[in-house]
């Protein structure tokens, strides 16, 4: 049959030539092919003090977002707790107090609203599931620490910082 | 001998014995760099500038690990099996000429340990006692793995210890005597053995490396098929001295190499420099091009651990008794009928 690909090599089984058993033409062709990646310029970074740049659609940590009189926009439906793959999100909602509609957008609001980044898969399903676009996947990468509690992140470090006015 | 000689004689062991270590030490960092540098990555940079402090973090954890000695391991023969080792490399470089003799006003300062005339005798004999401490250690430490790696490092040391006094039998023939310092001496300016001996030379860099158990002749302590060799029981600085033992026999082996074939402290154009920089400096920069020359076999070692794979130890036998003998014994019968034309 003919070859369906181009990538057919038919094996060559002679006998090394005596320049090819002497390895030492060899072993210099290698010692040059060594050479040339010495001079190259290393593929590697030193990371924590240099960072390569994230693509457009890189999904990093989540951030809650906050509207652009400063309110926070969550309003604690759970949409994003259900679409979660990972069960990564839990969140208890509260309802807003008069006096309070300066912090938040909405008459709910979660009171308390927890990412566990163990368990996050980065798959940004909260992002598209949230109806009114509080969570995003924009942050740097997760950060690494020493003890499990740790990486369950609240809303200290999840909201948005306040605008400055 | 004045007791002055004496003085400066001690001096001489402490300058040679501290820089051999402060090289060992730093190839094990040159080491990390280079392999770095070859497989395109940056390299240990975080201790001190550039990672210059890397060595003595290393030795830093090495004191500090956890030292110990197995319960059925022989507890003498496994102090004394890295003590062997490290002894015996530190001893090599005690024949080996750094530079020509050094005259301050009326002192003439002889830059060599022992000018004794059997230095070649000597270096072999040191290399042979060096295969005692890897096989003592691997013995003592009473696991398969070590005595695999130990015996797998006599055998390896004793075939190609024949080759490598077969290469050296043509030196002799050519240089006509066994003083390493007359040897360097003859070498003067570009007349190098390395250009009357090229196969010779070949041959003792492959022994050399070899000797030195390093890639592609590491097997004694090769990590796919034996665990960590010779060394796998061994922890703290007994480890330590292992590591550091490998890097002083580099350091040695280059030295000797550059000595015998590499012209030594002898570069093209000394003779107009020593007129021109007066008794007292020219020798030093005759040390200073024999330390750039042994550097460059050291990053040749370690350029070559990087681009060769390990053998398999039935081709490192082939190799060593079916391939390097009689080439050499060829060498020496080429070298003999040469020198018999020549002198007719």
């Amino acid at each position: 049959m003919e070859p369906l690909s181009n990538k057919r090599k038919v094996v060559d089984n002679k006998p090394l030539n005596f320049l090819e058993r002497a390895y030492l033409p060899a072993i210099l062709q290698g010692l040059a092919i060594t050479m040339k990646h010495f001079f190259r310029k290393p593929v590697t970074i030193s990371y924590p003090e240099e960072k390569r740049e994230f693509s457009e659609n890189f999904r990093g940590m989540h951030s809650l977002k906050r509207d652009e009189d400063g309110k926070e926009r969550c309003t604690a439906c759970g949409l994003c707790a259900l679409s979660c793959p990972a069960e990564a999100i839990t969140m208890i909602a509260a309802e807003r107090q008069p006096g309070e509609e300066n912090l938040y957008r909405e008459e709910k609001y979660a009171a308390v609203y927890e990412i566990n980044m163990l368990r996050c898969i980065f798959c940004g399903l909260c992002e598209e599931a949230c109806p009114k676009e509080a969570i995003y996947l924009d942050g740097d990468i997760v950060p690494a620490d020493y003890l499990r509690k740790d990486f369950i992140y609240g809303k200290d470090k999840l909201v948005e910082a306040p605008l400055n006015q | 001998m004045e007791l002055a000689d004496i003085i400066v004689k001690f001096v001489l062991v402490f300058i040679i014995f501290a820089i051999s270590l402060v090289i060992a030490m730093y190839s094990t960092y040159a080491e990390r760099k280079v392999a770095a540098f070859f497989q395109d990555r940056i390299g240990p940079n975080r201790a001190g500038p550039w990672g210059i402090l890397q060595p003595l973090a290393d030795g830093g954890k090495m004191f500090l690990k956890e030292e110990i000695i197995p319960t059925n391991a022989s507890g003498f023969l496994f102090i004394v099996g890295p003590s062997l080792a490290i002894m015996t490399a530190c001893i090599g470089s005690a024949v080996i000429p750094w530079g020509q003799k050094l005259t301050i006003g009326s002192h003439v300062i002889d830059l060599q340990v022992a000018d004794i005339n059997v230095g070649i005798l000597y270096v072999f004999g040191v290399v042979s006692l060096g295969v005692y401490g890897v096989m003592i250690g691997g013995w003592a430490s009473n696991n398969k793995y070590s005595l695999l790696g130990a015996i797998r490092a006599a055998s390896q040391n004793i075939s190609y210890e024949i080759s490598m006094g077969l290469s050296i039998i043509a030196l002799l023939m050519v240089t006509g005597t066994l003083s390493l310092r007359e040897i360097a001496e003859q070498q003067h300016s570009w007349h190098w053995n390395v250009l009357y001996q090229p196969i010779g030379f070949i041959l003792f860099l492959v022994c050399a490396f070899a000797e030195t158990n390093r890639t592609p002749f590491d097997l004694p302590e090769c990590e796919t098929e034996l665990v960590g060799g010779y060394h796998t029981e061994y922890s703290s600085m007994k480890l330590g001295f292992y590591l550091f033992a490998e890097y002083i026999n580099m350091f040695i082996s280059s030295a000797v190499m550059v000595t015998l074939y590499w012209g030594g402290y002898n570069y093209p154009g000394m003779d107009w420099m020593a007129a021109h920089t007066g008794p007292a400096l020219a020798p030093l920069i005759g040390v200073g091009v024999m330390f750039l020359k042994i550097f460059l076999f050291i990053f040749f070692f370690m350029w070559v651990r990087w681009t060769i794979p390990r053998f398999r130890y039935d081709q490192l036998m082939d190799l060593g008794w079916k391939v390097l003998i009689p080439i050499a014994i060829a060498n020496i019968v080429v070298t003999g009928i040469v020198i018999t034309l020549i002198n007719r």
